[in-house]
């Protein structure tokens, strides 16, 4: 039985878990887990490296006691060595390396992206490869072709804002408290969806990529006009985002039969109007849909060591010399999204 | 004082600030949401060469580029989500700038004004699309901003 510890402090998280190869989660710790206090409206969060070295020892500790398991019982050690804020990551793949080093196990360098790209996996054993991945947070937007442990095609990215930053930054234009997603989620139940003519960038266009950053300012047109009530502008700009993360997701099908699956990850798979957009889509393209648990979906340190079980079965491990990238693109292969200028 | 027309302009704004930038320049975006802050750091990261996209730097706080995708070392900064400017001491802007441009975002946040030879760019949204953009330009930059 592979046993891997998993350690994840590469932005506003810190977490320590330990997952078997048979897909038993057999502890996850998560500190500050105040998940009321999210970014963009919310109390400070843990942004500060400081703050992840104060916490993730104990995580560990806290970890393996709830797990029962003494730590050179594991089989390799895995830690979040990017993309993300630089000082987190440090904090979380130094403490890493130096487990790696007192117990002699190996150590996983893991791409946070990663994490999230193979976590359907933990929660979905029928879940096998190739698969589409539309990977929906509060820093990225991106549609993967999931071709197999550490083989990855982006095919598209946003140029701009990410998703769950368009939903927290609407939530704050329009004052409706955080967390900004669950938020805006609820005031457009109460919203006319159709009410506000909103932009829906980059749809139907050549190019596969996403763009959230004109909507984000057509909301605040939308509130200064002062003409609609903020539940209808909310519900708008839900319908607005899912029909983008629809009709790029149904672009990306469409070029990738392959896929034998559609899968979501990221904390924006929480949005119920997404999800069943996305459940829709893939009835029509006749696939399976998969959906981790919520918990799964946002950050967490059970990803960060299933990735890592996944890496070190395929005997992907790495030396104690693994750089903290702030930067990591799963796919350096992909083509450039256009980025300023564009109009398309 | 700039009126920029649509984002192009925004965008072309900061292309025309990219041609004058160099290590060591610190320039500070102020304005609200969506008021236009990010455009125009799009428009400078693609005037200095980024070949592909800039990615909002709200969420990881700090996007660094280096030659050769870009002409210069250059941050893209976003303190929207620094509460504690302590917090924001352990990202070492004031070492960055002994050889790399900051474009910051949000530089309230730090609290106390940034250093005496910070370039201050204020973006304010009008009718429509329409951005007026004023500045406060130190001595370091009256040679350089407004754009000729």
């Amino acid at each position: 039985m592979t046993l891997i510890l998993g350690l994840e402090s590469s932005c506003d998280e810190t977490a320590a878990a330990l997952v078997t190869g048979e897909r038993r989660i057999l502890a996850h710790r998560l500190a500050g887990q105040e998940a009321a206090h999210r970014p963009f409206g919310g109390v400070v969060p843990e942004i500060a490296a400081r703050a992840h070295v104060e916490m993730l020892t104990p995580l560990v500790a806290a970890a393996l006691d709830d797990a029962g398991i003494a730590l050179d019982a594991v089989d390799a050690i895995a830690a979040t060595a990017g993309p993300g804020l630089i000082g987190g990551v440090m904090v979380g793949l130094v403490t890493g390396k130096a487990l790696a080093l007192a117990t002699g196990k190996p150590l996983v360098a893991v791409n946070h992206l990663e994490g999230h790209a193979l976590s359907p996996r933990l929660a979905d054993p029928e879940l096998g490869f190739p698969y589409m991945l539309l990977l929906v947070s509060g820093g990225h937007c991106q549609l993967l072709f999931v071709e197999g442990v550490g083989r990855y095609r982006r095919l598209a990215t946003t140029i701009d804002d990410a998703a769950g930053e368009a939903f927290d930054k609407t939530a704050k234009l329009l004052g409706l408290g955080f967390p900004g997603g669950p938020a805006v989620e609820q005031a457009a139940r109460a919203g006319d969806p159709r009410a506000v003519p909103l932009p829906r960038p980059l749809i139907g266009s050549q190019e596969p990529h996403f763009s959230f950053a004109g909507l984000k300012s057509a909301v605040l047109r939308a509130r200064d006009a002062g003409l609609h009530r903020a539940e209808d502008i909310a519900a708008s700009f839900q319908q607005a985002v899912v029909d983008c993360l629809i009709d790029r997701t149904r672009r990306a099908l469409a070029v990738s039969p392959r896929a034998t699956a559609l899968v979501v990850a990221g904390g924006v798979a929480a949005n119920g109007a997404v999800r069943s957009a996305l459940q829709r889509l893939a009835q029509e393209r006749d696939i399976p849909f998969s959906a981790p648990p919520l918990w799964l979906c946002t950050d967490n340190a059970a990803m960060i060591a299933w990735a890592g079980c996944e890496r070190y079965r395929e005997g992907l491990i790495d030396t104690l010399d693994a750089p903290a990238r702030a930067r990591w693109p799963l796919d350096p292969t992909a083509e450039k999204a256009r980025g300023a200028g564009v109009k398309a | 004082m700039l009126l920029l027309a649509d984002p192009l302009a925004t965008e072309a704004a900061g292309a025309a600030l990219a041609a004058v930038l160099q290590p060591g320049d610190a320039v500070a975006l102020h304005g609200d949401l969506g008021a236009g802050k990010t455009t125009f750091a799009r428009g400078l990261l693609a005037a200095l060469g980024l070949p592909g996209e800039a990615p909002s730097p709200s969420f990881a706080i700090v996007q660094a580029y280096a030659p050769p995708e870009v002409r210069i070392p250059i941050w893209h900064v976003d303190l929207y989500r620094i509460e504690n400017p302590e917090d924001a001491l352990e990202f070492g802007l004031d070492d960055a700038r002994l050889d790399t441009a900051l474009l910051i975002e949000w530089p309230e946040r730090l609290g106390p004004p940034l250093w005496p030879d910070t370039l201050h760019l204020r973006f304010e949204p009008g009718p429509d699309d329409v951005r007026r953009l004023t500045w406060q330009a130190p001595a370091s930059w009256e040679a350089r901003w407004p754009p000729r």
